[in-house]
């Protein structure tokens, strides 16, 4: 159970960011998990070290508003997902074009799953199959 | 007439231990913009806990990092507890303060040592490093090793640290204050070290919460904030204060840094003596079904992580941010106007941990 979690739709992600902001929270980071057909997306906060999250889903295919004007220490994170997910994130005030975290020659978003894939973890695997 | 020259600073330098490249834009001397290139270390290692049962992600996440190892399986196995619902018995939760805390020391000890080697002073580094070495020391007489410890544990510790442990303790703190009160007050007033730190780098209290700075490179810059204030394992029980200066340049974390050491040897001292008798570990069942977030503090910062079990033996999502990715915006602030002679030691000031970052 995440403390202090607000989810929210898409189109209110930059409002409520921004109100985030005017708040006096200080940005921690992004966590994104590829659920199959949709991204589960948090958006982690701080004041006073308390933890705040928004809770975003993204559908597969959609795009992802860049946070990076209200909070310029989002983009490392950005591109981060965009690399790992392919998420196409839009605004970005820096790009690295899929290749921050990525060398030139590794595959492109290797975190991504394919649309209707089981979530990892959900099928518990046969025990102890990594001892053998 | 001037012009602008990109520089490539890294990855491989000799003030940087680990690789990363900033791409420097340069005005005469002075610099303009700084890019920041990673990617060089990156092992993928949240994808690997999808294969691994959540007991073994343990080592994977003391594998995180060489210098704070014992610190992430904390952050780690806290998490797993918090969505287990398992109840650390008090001898542990101190044990774990013990552990975190030489962790600490010897980290910030060997930042202390490559920042004195990058003002040339080589004879101070190995000093420096010579007292690193009786933290690791330590670790190994009361861990059974030196960095990667093992010892954290789902439910607990696996060791405990006897009378014998904690004399050599108390001994080894005597022995290592001393020589770190030897070793700091010089530089501290080193001229040569003050002309190259003092005023240099200098990032504002606003411009280090607005680019999401934690740890020393926050508290520099007056940022009275420290994960360990939330009382997490057993600092709620050691009257813990964070060490706060305000400059918010090179000297400030050099100063943060030199007094979180001498805060980390009362912290343990405080420790052994209050730490009370009880079983070590309890026993862990079942597999996580849920998910939560875990925060500690690492010698360079916070650290969090997210942890998403689905009752299966793996689990489904962990995500790892470490403090140096955090810090690297406000060491893009940092940089513009210094000169290209002072790079390297503003780069230093965060104390960079790449395998960290790129996890």
């Amino acid at each position: 159970m995440i403390m202090n979690l607000s989810e929210i739709k898409l189109e209110n992600l930059i409002g409520a960011v921004a109100a985030k902001r005017a708040s006096g929270y200080r940005f921690v980071t992004i966590t994104c998990s590829d659920l199959g057909d949709a991204f589960d997306l948090l958006y982690h906060f701080d004041k006073e070290l308390k933890l705040e999250t928004l809770r975003v889903r993204l559908p597969k295919g959609a795009e992802l508003p860049s946070i990076s004007a209200e909070y310029f220490a989002a983009l490392l994170v950005e591109n981060e997902i965009k690399d790992l997910f392919g998420i196409a994130v839009a605004g970005m005030l820096l790009d690295y074009q899929g290749r921050f975290l990525l060398p030139e020659d590794a595959p492109r978003n290797p975190w991504r799953r394919p649309s209707g894939d089981a979530d990892p973890g959900a099928a518990p695997r046969k025990e102890g199959s990594d001892h053998e | 007439m001037s012009r602008i020259t990109v520089i490539p600073f890294g990855p491989q330098h000799p003030v940087l231990p680990e690789p990363i490249q900033l791409r420097l834009e340069l005005k005469d001397e002075k610099v303009v913009s700084a890019l920041p290139v990673v990617g060089y270390v990156h092992r993928g290692l949240e994808k690997l806990v999808e294969t691994k049962d959540y007991l073994q992600t343990v080592y994977i996440t003391e594998r995180v990092c060489g210098i704070c190892s014992f610190i992430h399986s904390v952050a780690y196995c806290q998490g797993i507890e918090t969505i287990m619902g398992v109840e650390v018995p008090p001898r542990a939760r101190y044990l774990r303060v013990i552990w975190s805390e030489t962790h600490r020391l010897h980290s910030h000890l060997l930042w202390f040592g490559l920042l004195a080697d990058s003002f040339g002073f080589e004879n101070l580094f190995m000093q420096i490093w010579r007292a690193r070495e009786a933290v690791l020391d330590l670790q190994e007489a009361t861990a059974g090793a030196r960095v990667i410890l093992g010892t954290c544990c789902v439910g607990g510790v696996r060791r405990d640290i006897d009378q014998t442990g904690r004399d050599l303790t108390l001994a080894t703190l005597d022995k290592l204050e001393q020589d770190i009160k030897k070793i700091a007050n010089p530089i501290l007033k080193d001229y040569g070290v003050q002309q190259r730190t003092v005023g240099i780098g200098r990032i504002s209290r606003e411009l280090t919460y607005e680019r999401g700075a934690v740890g020393p490179t926050a508290r520099a810059a007056g940022i009275a904030q420290d994960l360990r204030q939330t009382g997490y394992a057993a600092y709620g029980e050691l009257d813990f204060q964070p060490v706060v200066e305000t400059a918010g340049d090179c000297y400030a974390r050099l100063q943060v840094r030199v007094r979180e050491m001498n805060q980390s040897i009362e912290l343990i001292r405080r420790a052994l003596e209050r730490m009370p008798a009880s079983p070590i570990s309890v026993p862990v069942k079942g597999n996580p079904d849920g998910e939560t977030v875990s925060r500690v503090e690492q010698p360079r910062g916070e650290v969090i992580y997210y942890l998403r079990g689905n009752g299966g033996k793996n689990l489904a999502r962990m995500r790892i941010r470490t403090p140096t990715f955090a810090n690297i915006p406000a060491l893009l602030a940092m940089l513009p106007g210094a000169e290209l002679a002072n790079v390297p030691v503003i780069t230093l000031s965060i104390d960079p941990c790449i395998s960290c970052t790129e996890r």
